[in-house]
C-alpha cells in the first residue's frame, strides 16, 4: 500500500514539474515577445549583416510578471529603447543589436535558468537581473563564463563584491546608487550646501535600507567634521515618534537625516516640528512621493537624493518624450532611466571591442567588454558613468528639495 | 533646552499618547463590563472612524470640523450596527463564540477598507492646527495639549454620564445582574446598544486625536492601537471606567519614558510584558474587583 501510495506521490511530482517547466515554456514566449519587434527590425538586416559579421546578443533579464513586474518591465523598455535607437542610427560596426529578454518572475531560480539559457543563445552582456536576489544569484553563475553584466537596479552591496572571499566580481557593474553612497553623498551634502556643524539621524533599526544608509552617513560626518550629536531608532510599524524627536530636539542639530521610506517620513517630519524641531531634514530616494505625506509648511526646504528627476535636464526631457512615443503614453520612472544608461555602458563597451576587431561572443570579446566597462567613462542621463574599485558607479545624485509642498529638481551634486 | 524641559516634554508625549489608549481602553472596559466581551473589533472602528475623516475632508473638501462630527456620528453608528449584526444574535452563546465573532469583525472591517482604499496610507490633512507654546524655557506642542485636554474632558463627560443619569444607572446595573436588571425593568438590549454607542463614539474621538497627532489612516492603524489600549484596559482592571483611563496614561507614559531612555525598539515589547505581568500577578488589574462566580 505504502509503494503504491510512494509511486503515486512521486508520479504527481513528476508530472508536476512538467508542468511547472510547461507553464514556465510557455510564459517565456510572451516574455520574449518584446524582443520580437527588435528581433523583427533586426532579422531583414541579419540576413544583410551576414555580410558584415552578423549580429551582436545582448540579453535582457527581469521580472516581467509577479510582484516585482513594475521594475522589471521599466528596466527592459529603458535599456530596449537605447538598443533601438542605436540600431536605427546602423548599429555598432555595422552589426545590429539583438536583444535576448526572458521573464525572471524576480525568483533567483528562474533567474538562473533564463541566464543558462541565453548564454546557450549565445549573449555577449546581459543587461539585468532587476532586483537584488536574482542578481545575486545570478552574478555567481556570469562569473563562470566572465559574462559582462549591468544591473540597473539591483543595489545589495554583495552583488559587485563578494565580502566572504574579498574579491570584487570584476564582470559585474552596476547603474544604480548602493545604498550607503546615498549616505555618504548627503552627509556631503550638509557639509558643503547646508554648511552644518551637527547632526541628528533617526532611522528604522533592523532594516538594511536604513541601517546602510545611517551608517554610512554618520561615517562620513565623523570624515568632515560634523558632529553627530543624537543617533534615534524606531521599530517597523511604530507611529509614534515624538520621544525620540524630543531627545533629537533636546540637542538641536543643524540637520536631521531620515534615511526612510516616505510614509514614515511623512510621519517623522510632521511629529518633528510638533516637538519643536527647525532644522532642515534630509533623506534618501526613500523619500520620493513624501509630498503627499507631510503638509507643505513642515516639509519646506527638506531635502533628499535621488536617481532621477523628471524634466531636470535636457537630455531626460529626449528620453521621455521617446519613452512615451515608443512605449504609448507610459512615462519612465528611474528604473527606466537606469537601464537605459546600463545599455549605454554596455554598448560604448561593445564599441570598443568590435575596434580591437574580435569576434562577438568569443572569450577574449567578453574580456575587452569588461575592460572598457571598467575604463571608459560613458555619457548617460545620470551624468558621467565611471566605476569605482567595486565596480559600483562614481555619478552626481540628484538633490531633490521640497518647496512650497512639491518635490522639485535643486541641483546635481 | 534643559534637562528639565526634555522631562517635561516627554511628559507631554506621554500623556497625548496615553490619553488616547485610555479613549479606546475605555470602549474595551466598558463592553467588557456590559457583556463580558473582549471586543476585539473595536480597534478597527478607530481606522474606519480615521477614513472617514479623510473620505470627508480630503475627497470631499469639506471643513475639518465636518470631518470631525461625522467621524464621530459614523463610529457610534458603526459599533450599534456591528452589536446589532453580530453581538446581539449570538447573547445567549457561550462566551468563546461572541469572542471569536468579534475577531471576525475586526479582519473584515481591515480588509473591506482594504479592499475600498487600498493598502497604503492615506495622508491626513491637518485636523487641529496651531502654533506650539512656551512654558518657561519649554514647547509644548499645541496638539498635544488638545488631545489631553479633549480626552480628559470626555472622561469627565463619561463618568458624570454613568454616574449621574438615568442611563448610566441602567449601565451599571445591566452590568452587575443582567438577569436582576431585566426583572427591574430596565431594557437591557437598548442599554447595550448605547454603551456600544458611547464606547464606538469615544473610538471616534479617539480617532481624531489619534489621526491629528499621527496624521495618516491605513487598513492595519487600528490593530496595534487596540492591542496597545487591551493592555491599558486589563492593567486598569477590565470593566472599571476610572481603571481604563489610569491604565491609559500608564501605558502611555511607559512607552514615552522607555523610547525617551533610547530603548525604542523595546517599546512594545515593554508593553506586552506588562500584560504578562499583570495577569499572572494580579489579573484583576489596578482597580479591578474580584467578582465571585456564584454557581
Amino acid at each position: 500500500m505504502k509503494k503504491i501510495l510512494c509511486i503515486a506521490l512521486v508520479l504527481i511530482f513528476a508530472f508536476g514539474a512538467l508542468a511547472g517547466c510547461g507553464s514556465g515554456g510557455t510564459n517565456t514566449t510572451p516574455s520574449a515577445s518584446p524582443s520580437a519587434s527588435a528581433d523583427g527590425s533586426a532579422s531583414p538586416s541579419a540576413s544583410g549583416g551576414a555580410a558584415n559579421g552578423g549580429t551582436i546578443k545582448i540579453g535582457i533579464l527581469g521580472p516581467l510578471t509577479g510582484e516585482a513586474a513594475q521594475y522589471g518591465i521599466a528596466v527592459s523598455h529603458g535599456a530596449q529603447l537605447y538598443i533601438d535607437q542605436i540600431n536605427d542610427a546602423g548599429g555598432i560596426n555595422g552589426k545590429k543589436i539583438e536583444t535576448v529578454v526572458y521573464d525572471d518572475k524576480g525568483d533567483p531560480t528562474e533567474s538562473v535558468n533564463a541566464f543558462s539559457r541565453m548564454v546557450d543563445e549565445g549573449i555577449t552582456g546581459l543587461i539585468g537581473p532587476v532586483t537584488s536576489k536574482p542578481t545575486l544569484a545570478v552574478v555567481d553563475e556570469a562569473l563562470t563564463y566572465n559574462m559582462p553584466l549591468i544591473t540597473a537596479s539591483a543595489t545589495a552591496a554583495a552583488v559587485t563584491y563578494n565580502a566572504d572571499t574579498q574579491t570584487v566580481n570584476t564582470n559585474v557593474f552596476r547603474t544604480c546608487f548602493i545604498d550607503p553612497f546615498q549616505g555618504e553623498k548627503m552627509a556631503q551634502f550638509a557639509n558643503d550646501v547646508l554648511k552644518a556643524k551637527t547632526a541628528a539621524v533617526i532611522f528604522q533599526t533592523g532594516d538594511d535600507y536604513s541601517v546602510g544608509l545611517k551608517d554610512a552617513f554618520v561615517a562620513k560626518c565623523e570624515e568632515l567634521g560634523i558632529n553627530v550629536v543624537d543617533q534615534e531608532g524606531y521599530s517597523k510599524g511604530d507611529k509614534d515618534f515624538k520621544s525620540q524627536l524630543t531627545n533629537i530636539n533636546s540637542k538641536s542639530p543643524d540637520v536631521v537625516f531620515s534615511p526612510n521610506y516616505y510614509e514614515d517620513d511623512g510621519m517623522l517630519v510632521t511629529q518633528a516640528r510638533q516637538a519643536g524641531i527647525k532644522a532642515t531634514f534630509m533623506g534618501g530616494d526613500g523619500w520620493n512621493n513624501v509630498s503627499k505625506y507631510a503638509s507643505p509648511a513642515d516639509l519646506e526646504g527638506s531635502v533628499y537624493c535621488s536617481g532621477y528627476a523628471s524634466g531636470s535636464t535636457d537630455e531626460i526631457k529626449a528620453f521621455e518624450a521617446a519613452f512615451t512615443a515608443k512605449y504609448s503614453g507610459e512615462t519612465p520612472d528611474m528604473f527606466s532611466a537606469q537601464a537605459y544608461d546600463a545599455a549605454i555602458v554596455l554598448l560604448d563597451a561593445i564599441k570598443a571591442a568590435e575596434e580591437k576587431g574580435l569576434e562577438a561572443g568569443s572569450d577574449d570579446y567578453k574580456a575587452a567588454v569588461i575592460d572598457a566597462m571598467k575604463n571608459t567613462t560613458s555619457v548617460g542621463l545620470g551624468g558621467k558613468y565611471s566605476f569605482d574599485e567595486y565596480n559600483n558607479p562614481i555619478k552626481s545624485a540628484v538633490i531633490m528639495k521640497l518647496a512650497d509642498g512639491k518635490e522639485t529638481f535643486s541641483q546635481m551634486f | 533646552m534643559s534637562v528639565f524641559s526634555t522631562i517635561v516634554s516627554q511628559l507631554f508625549n506621554g500623556l497625548q499618547s496615553g490619553s488616547i489608549y485610555a479613549l479606546v481602553a475605555l470602549g474595551y472596559s466598558m463592553v467588557y463590563g456590559i457583556i463580558m466581551l473582549l471586543n476585539f473589533a473595536h480597534g478597527d472602528i478607530i481606522m474606519v472612524g480615521a477614513y472617514i475623516a479623510w473620505i470627508m475632508m480630503t475627497m470631499l473638501g469639506l471643513p475639518p470640523v465636518i470631518g470631525i462630527i461625522a467621524a464621530i456620528a459614523g463610529c457610534t453608528l458603526l459599533g450599534v450596527l456591528i452589536e446589532k449584526a453580530a453581538y446581539s444574535p449570538l447573547r445567549k452563546s457561550p462566551r468563546l463564540s461572541l469572542l471569536i465573532t468579534a475577531i471576525g469583525i475586526s479582519f473584515f472591517l481591515e480588509n473591506i477598507s482594504q479592499l475600498i482604499m487600498g493598502a497604503g496610507a492615506k495622508a491626513m490633512p491637518s485636523i487641529i492646527s496651531g502654533s506650539n507654546f512656551r512654558l518657561g524655557t519649554t514647547e509644548i506642542s499645541f496638539v498635544s495639549t488638545v488631545t489631553i485636554v479633549v480626552s480628559v474632558l470626555s472622561m469627565v463627560l463619561l463618568t458624570f454620564l454613568v454616574q449621574k443619569t438615568k442611563m448610566g444607572k441602567g449601565m451599571r446595573a445591566v452590568s452587575e445582574d443582567m438577569g436582576a436588571a431585566q426583572l427591574m425593568g430596565i431594557s437591557v438590549n437598548k442599554t447595550i446598544s448605547f454603551t456600544f454607542a458611547v464606547g464606538s463614539a469615544l473610538a471616534g474621538i479617539g480617532a481624531v486625536l489619534y489621526c491629528s497627532a499621527y496624521p495618516q489612516a491605513s487598513p492595519t492603524m487600528g490593530s496595534m492601537l487596540g492591542l496597545k489600549a487591551f493592555v491599558a484596559a486589563v492593567l486598569g482592571g477590565i470593566g472599571s471606567i476610572p481603571g481604563a483611563m489610569i491604565g491609559g496614561f500608564a501605558i502611555g507614559l511607559l512607552e514615552a519614558l522607555v523610547s525617551a531612555l533610547g530603548l525604542s525598539v523595546w517599546k512594545d515589547g515593554v508593553v506586552f510584558a506588562i500584560l504578562i505581568v499583570v495577569l499572572l500577578v494580579k489579573p484583576t488589574g489596578i482597580m479591578g474587583r474580584v467578582i465571585k462566580e456564584k454557581v
